[in-house]
């Protein structure tokens, strides 16, 4: 009997672990374990993990999943959804573990970092020539493609009509500078209403724009030194944190928390709002009118544009099946159809033509100011292992001068010198 | 078995790893664990008191006189006081300790060699279920530490050898002296309020008033609700412009602070939402020792005219002080150990000020892709955990008082 029982005992052991590794196996089905994907006649699963639907976004990535598996019946694609302030931390922990998904989304920010390291498959047999030819050689490497461009996105300025008809204030135009920006700010808050004159991010991503607003540049050409602190990198600062307690509302009034501006401007108690394009969606339903506008500069113009791109793992055992799906996901026609219906960002296809349905999906009117904001571009700087702690030294140095707690002559050259040390 | 828990496993491994507990469990997981307390361990070795039916119990006055045992009953009844310590109701009345045995009597004497191997697997076996995990997710991720933090490694490219270079690094670092600093302030802060006013409640629901095993739930409950909601709660009762804390503050003519937005009050903050979640964890351990002190010795200071005052200093914080070392070692640990409530209330800002020594090693690891760098921090803050308590265990036999 004891050693029917011990029998017993170490099978169900082994039952288990074998149940709970086949379980924990990216590929999921044991059988297709060894296949190298892409045959029809067995089904391979493989997994995606993005940040890019998450929010808003999330069924039409399903149709775009569906579409994909209709038309390849030998692969399923099983999708893994997280928002974006978790996402790169999940990431990492997912490829130190080796559990990372076969396909994942990527930003052109941190691109630099996980080619260097290893963790991207190259992609072969890919026709880069349906991306636009910019966002494709980003994500290229010694003439070796890392990552397929998935979309593209940028940050224009969204006004509220109806407030700026209540205070008899005429609406943005191209022609807009910081100074028209400011003075119109002026006039369109209204404390005791409640009302806000503008709203604008007090961190990293608004300052190296602001700073090329100003005519000036974040990084020295060579990349290796800091140049904002200058002119017009001043200019910038004192641009992004004198709107705080004036026309903007302040960090102990809630601003910089998660959805607050977001409310504000759906609550029609904020007149201009710098966000980004991706934000259409959550303003299908506002009440009041609304438009946006190509953002105002100083001495020039330049918009922030933002890239996704999706890689693929390069520890995954199904690349064929993974490359079909980074291409479908990145160039099919579904795709710029679900996308463009949905203002879910921009898809990152060469030919025009398929995107002028975009002009006329909606709301916003003045959809063509997306284009034109692409005219003039400031760059993201990407400097590799140190990106994060670069964009929290800058933030954290604006969020203190517009508490009042730091003044920019003494913060801008200090953070300068952070940066400095971050890039040697 | 979902992708989800398949996710889950590495994330509790790195966490505990973060953790980098070292001598003592996070008290969530152990709220009945008052066997933690290194001096009754201590006595479940040696004190042969603890054997039913031991004659050094017969030899004690009083030993059968049970004064306590209704109120014991009702604590049991709450469900959540953990029933410490019996032995300690004898305490005061404990024998010379030349008349003890010097083995205990009853413990089992394997004969043969078969016996001898199922007496050790008997012990494997129950030893296991809590053996296993803090093996794998404490010893074995310290040791990795330790190897990672003689490394510069991003989590992404293989491992670069650094030798000693992060500790003298981390040694040096502004920030990182910055995040220690700011550590101790917490405790400073946080320590002598949660033990005060978890003093004060104990006493409070020691004494028979109406509703007490409903009280003492209530007060319990912030103990076993999780970190990232009390958080969330406290960082919208503490909002600069629309928190209730300081529309209440307003009423009095008080223009409240802005709490966690400004780098003066965040750190009270975080500290005085701690207090109010681990108040009723020192409650409770208190309440129990405080249960364990005979009546006889309040009679018999009564008899002799001692006050309610004369009382407490003189015999309730007296026979209750290995209860209070217990609960000062612990939350002093659990203190250094700060993390939560940092990441969840302010992430460690405005600009730093917050930032604790955990916090800034979860930043290195996750975010800034400096993961030897943070592990040399982990173990720089365990040696420094590890000399406290060595201190305290130390100055234990000097400041508890065991008669």
């Amino acid at each position: 009997m004891k050693t029917n029982h011990t029998k017993l005992a170490s099978a169900v052991v082994v039952v288990l672990a074998g149940l709970s590794l086949a379980a924990c196996s990216t590929g999921g089905d044991p059988q297709t374990g060894g296949n190298s994907g892409g045959d029809s006649t067995e089904p391979v699963t493989i997994t995606y993990t993005n940040f890019i639907s998450s929010g808003a976004n999330e069924a039409n990535l399903d149709t775009i999943v569906k579409a994909f598996e209709d038309e390849n019946p030998g692969i399923k694609v099983e999708v893994t959804t997280m928002p974006y302030a978790d996402y790169f931390t999940a990431l990492q922990t997912d490829i130190v573990a080796g559990t990372v998904a076969d396909v994942f989304d990527i930003e052109y920010a941190n691109y630099g970092a996980y080619q260097a390291s290893g963790v991207l498959a190259a992609i072969d047999g890919v026709d880069t020539s349906v991306y636009q030819s910019s966002l494709a050689e980003a994500y290229a490497t010694d003439g070796t493609q890392y990552a397929l461009p998935s979309s593209f996105s940028n940050v224009v300025l969204f006004y509220n009509k109806d407030l700026f008809d209540a205070a008899g204030v005429a609406y943005p135009s191209d022609d807009w500078t910081w100074a028209d920006e400011k003075a119109a700010a002026e006039a369109l808050t209204n404390q005791e209403a409640g009302v806000w004159g503008d709203y604008q991010p007090i961190s990293y991503n608004e300052y190296y724009k602001a700073v090329a607003q100003a005519g000036g540049e974040f990084l020295s050409a060579d990349g290796k030194t800091a140049a904002f602190n200058s002119d017009p990198g001043l200019a910038a600062a004192a641009w992004l944190t004198e709107k705080s307690g004036t026309v903007m509302p302040t960090a102990e009034m809630g601003a910089g928390t998660a959805d607050f501006d977001t409310n504000l401007f759906a609550d029609g108690k904020l007149a201009m709002w710098h966000t980004g394009i991706w934000m259409f969606g959550s303003l299908a339903e506002a009440d009041f009118a609304w438009d946006i506008a190509v953002e105002p500069g100083d001495t020039q113009k330049a918009s922030a544009m933002f890239s996704n791109a999706i890689a693929i793992s390069a520890t995954s055992k199904h690349q064929e099946a993974a490359a079909k799906w980074a291409a479908y996901m990145t160039s099919s026609d579904t795709m710029v159809d679900v996308r463009l219906a949905a203002g879910w960002e921009l898809p990152p296809i060469a030919d025009q033509s398929k995107l002028d349905a975009y002009l006329t999906a909606g709301a916003p009117a003045n959809r063509q100011a997306v284009f034109d904001s692409l005219k003039a571009v400031a760059l993201a700087p990407s400097i590799g292992d140190n990106q994060t702690q670069m964009q929290d030294d800058v933030t954290n140095a604006l969020t203190e001068i517009a508490a009042g707690r730091q003044t920019i002559a003494e913060a801008i050259p200090a953070t300068a010198t952070a940066v400095d040390a971050l890039l040697g | 078995m979902s992708a989800q828990s398949c996710w889950d496993a590495p994330r509790q491994f790195v966490r505990a790893q973060l953790r980098g507990r070292g001598l003592v469990e996070d008290r969530r997981t152990t709220v009945s664990g008052t066997k933690l307390d290194p001096k009754r361990l201590d006595r479940d070795e040696t004190d042969p008191r603890r054997q039913v039916g031991d004659p050094g119990n017969e030899t004690s006055p009083g030993a059968n006189a049970n004064p306590r045992s209704a109120s014991e009953d009702e604590s049991g009844r709450l469900g959540l006081v953990p029933r410490a310590n019996p032995s300690r109701r004898t305490a005061a009345k404990r024998p010379p300790k030349s008349q003890l045995p010097k083995r205990r009597a009853q413990t089992p004497r394997p004969k043969s060699r078969r016996s001898q191997f199922a007496y050790a697997a008997t012990i494997v076996l129950f030893l296991a279920p809590s053996a296993i995990p803090l093996l794998l997710f404490t010893f074995v991720p310290m040791v990795r530490a330790a190897w990672t933090s003689l490394h510069q490694w991003n989590m992404l490219s293989p491992m670069r050898w650094v030798g000693l270079d992060n500790y003298v690094k981390a040694i040096h670092d502004p920030a990182t002296q910055h995040a220690f600093f700011n550590t101790l302030y917490y405790i400073v802060g946080y320590l002598p309020l949660v033990f005060v006013g978890g003093l004060g409640l104990a006493l409070a629901l020691n004494a028979a008033i109406p509703l007490r095993s409903w009280l003492r739930g209530v007060y319990f409950l912030p103990v076993v609700t999780s970190w990232i909601v009390v958080a969330l709660v406290w960082r919208w009762l503490l909002n600069p412009s629309v928190g209730i804390v300081n529309y209440l503050l307003g009423l009095i003519g008080i223009d409240g602070p802005g709490w966690w937005t400004d780098p003066s009050w965040a750190m009270p903050s975080i500290i005085l939402a701690s207090v109010w979640k681990d108040l009723g964890f020192v409650m409770i351990i208190l309440l129990a020792g405080l249960q364990t002190i005979p009546t006889d010795l309040y009679e018999a200071a009564r008899l002799d005219g001692a006050g309610w005052w004369s009382r407490l200093i003189h015999v309730t914080l007296p026979m209750l002080s290995p209860t209070s070392f217990f609960v000062v070692v612990i939350s002093l640990i659990n203190g250094f150990q700060v993390f939560d409530q940092v990441y969840a209330m302010t992430g460690g800002g405005p600009a730093g000020a917050s930032q604790v020594v955990v916090e800034k090693v979860y930043d290195l690891t996750f975010r800034y892709g400096q993961a030897g760098l943070a592990s040399a921090i982990s173990w720089l803050l365990f040696i420094v955990i590890l000399g406290v308590t060595v201190i305290q265990m130390i100055g234990q036999r000097k400041w508890v008082n065991n008669d």
